[in-house]
């Protein structure tokens, strides 16, 4: 176990720094900088915000210097915003991290408990419609899930629209639930719909399994049998779409700030990349990729810990 | 999944994508002045399935009232007034003819772009299937990295290391890179599985035994094997990348305003107010949801409610 843990740690540190470098190489070799003529510096003004953000030395060597920073956790100075990358990072990460948990919360109670009646209970009304609306959820991606469900909270005006808070709110906590509703939905349903789709097939398949039909002959009752014997079994399938969810959840969530104007993340990444902002871009591509890296090894570790084939073959 | 069904389905979209410019009834580019934010002109059928034109209340506030007094016949049928089903957008721009229009360069490009994932995922896969070794290691390991990431970061960081205002031609040719250097790793995975298994046949070993190359029996049997895998595989795609030109064009990274494609006409929603009055700025939307529901209805078979044999909860 401690040897399997090692391996993906030391997998999870290399993609944090592949990612982030790749991002850095490639905000700085694109087109146009922080400087470009289009903010209309005067020359003078613009040698010297080149040379204090290191524009004016060749590439590899502003790397090194940026990476030697990077791993003391100091990832220079936004362009974009004048604030240390660092603290705007902190800020938006705290921001995406409540949405993501919430929507994987959502997903989790809503696709789990789905699945496990449509697998129970197949053929049943309820059963039918939840697979209809699975369906018609799966086919509801972040960026029209949230354009509608934007609509409708526009329209209604049950639920506030935009950003994740009120001017002077009477209470924050409730404030920002309320302003949660709409981005957790477009991004947490369509999971959700995914989770259904995974729990019912993996339950049905526990379900005729053979110690199942022990634990009746047994004199089990039929909803111990599932609860103790069948379920349990069927999560190790489940977890296994964790892993792939965590990268959806990633890429929705950009989306759903863009739309809802969650001050998270994809957010404050997409704003450096189009003001060319170096250092932000980076360091908003190393933190997504920490975050990434920790979602899935959490993952890994959950299931190499429950189930023992995962972690004898790599 | 059934590799006919993907094929039926990867065959209509490319006839909307052919065809469906030539369906719409006006100039995608026309500005119809007077009409702008127009409302939907829906067929009414309570009275013999007439559409009443609309005319304009407010100025200002954009402000239509129906008139019930006079019918128009459809927009196809050349008239003084011009009819639009699903509405106009703000420059007064008719929604339908801009979808039909749009399906050529969104539907266009997600179809180029599963044709050249599946392609280089074929070859890859195949390649690293029947190598083996230190071959099947690296290609499989850049395929994990790439499968991990999120895809829709990377496409958005790769697009904004371009330079942010190019030609229409040029945004088409680097989105269709992007995404097949992000789409090959789904597909090569699951044909490099297929080769592996199809390796140790009779067929194969026979095949190899009466002197045939690699390359051979790659082309004669194993790709062949994998054909299957590979429409299914690519159909799956398919609305994944109708989606990411979708959010580029909405983000301001894809196609220019002027194109119309589902993505740009989605900017126009990116304002709440404007998405909140006139509602049909939402139809390529629907249009993107229309494709992946009959995607997902296709390829994922018919749920079968099929009783587990010994448990009646």
């Amino acid at each position: 176990m401690l040897r399997y843990a090692a391996r993906r740690i030391l997998l999870a540190i290399v993609m944090v720094w592949a990612v982030a470098s790749a991002a850095f190489v490639l905000a700085r070799i694109a087109p146009g900088d922080a400087t470009s003529p289009e903010w209309q510096l005067s020359q003078k003004t613009r040698d010297a915000e080149r040379h204090r953000l290191g524009l004016d030395r060749p590439w590899p060597e502003q790397y090194a210097t940026w990476l030697a920073g990077a791993v003391r956790l100091d990832f220079g100075e936004s362009s974009l915003y004048a604030r240390p990358v660092r603290s705007l990072i902190g800020e938006r990460a705290i921001n995406t991290a409540i949405l993501a948990a919430a929507a994987l919360a959502l997903a989790a109670l809503l696709g789990v408990g789905a699945g496990v009646l449509t697998a129970v209970r197949p053929g049943t009304m309820l059963a039918r419609l939840i697979r209809i609306g699975s369906v018609i959820l799966l086919s509801t991606p972040p960026l029209i899930g949230s354009l509608v469900l934007v609509l409708i909270a526009a329209r209604t005006r049950l639920v506030p629209v935009g950003g994740m808070s009120s001017v002077d709110p009477a209470s924050p906590w409730a404030d920002l639930l309320q302003h949660l509703i709409v981005p957790a939905l477009a991004l947490g349903l369509p999971l959700a719909a995914t989770l259904e789709r995974a729990q019912s097939q993996a339950l049905r398949h526990g379900l005729t399994q053979p110690f199942v039909t022990a634990a009746l002959a047994r004199g089990a009752r039929p909803e111990d049998a599932i609860a103790r014997h069948a379920w349990p079994v069927s999560l190790g399938p489940v977890l296994a779409f964790y892993g792939l969810m965590i990268g959806a959840l990633f890429s929705g969530s950009l989306v759903v700030e863009m739309v809802t104007a969650w001050p998270g993340l994809g957010r404050l990444m997409v704003d450096a990349l189009r003001a060319r902002d170096l250092y932000l871009a980076a360091g908003t591509a190393a933190a997504g990729a920490a975050c990434l890296a920790g979602g899935t090894l959490i993952g890994d570790l959950v299931h190499g810990a429950i189930d023992p084939r995962v972690r004898e073959a790599r | 999944m059934s590799p006919r069904r993907s094929l039926v389905l990867l065959g209509l979209l490319a006839a909307l994508a052919l065809f469906g410019p030539s369906l719409a009834p006006y100039d995608p580019g026309a500005v119809h002045r007077g009409y702008l934010h127009a409302p939907p002109m829906w067929p009414w059928v309570s009275d013999g399935f007439a559409i009443h034109p609309v005319v304009l209340e407010d100025q200002l506030q954009q402000r239509f009232a129906v008139d019930r007094s006079r019918t128009l016949a459809l927009p196809w049928r050349a008239q003084a007034e011009p009819v639009f089903l699903f509405g106009a957008d703000r420059s007064g721009r008719d929604v339908l003819s801009r979808v039909l229009a749009g399906s050529r360069v969104s539907l266009g490009l997600a179809l180029l772009a599963v044709i050249g994932a599946a392609t280089c995922g074929a070859l890859f896969g195949a390649l690293a299937g029947a190598r083996g070794g230190l071959v099947d290691d690296v290609v499989m390991r850049v395929a994990d990295f790439v499968l991990v990431l999120p895809i829709l970061y990377v496409i958005v960081v790769l697009r904004a290391a371009m330079p942010l205002v190019v030609s229409t031609g040029t945004v088409f040719a680097v989105t269709l890179v992007i995404f097949v250097v992000v789409g090959w790793p789904v597909v090569a995975r699951g044909v490099r599985g297929v080769v592996a298994g199809e390796q140790a046949q009779e067929y194969v070993l026979a095949a190899r035994a009466a002197g045939g190359s690699t390359a051979h029996l790659l082309r004669r049997h194993l790709l062949p094997a994998c054909a299957g895998h590979l429409a299914v595989q690519a159909s799956l795609l398919l609305p994944g990348f109708i989606l990411a030109e979708a959010t580029l064009s909405y983000l301001g990274l894809g196609f220019p305003e002027t194109v119309p494609t589902w993505g740009t006409m989605l900017r126009e929603a990116a304002d709440v107010n404007e998405l909140t009055r006139f509602p049909w700025t939402l139809t390529p939307a629907a249009a993107i949801f229309l494709v992946t529901l009959v995607t997902n209805v296709l390829l994922q078979g018919r749920p079968r409610p099929r009783a587990p044999e010994n448990v009646r909860g």
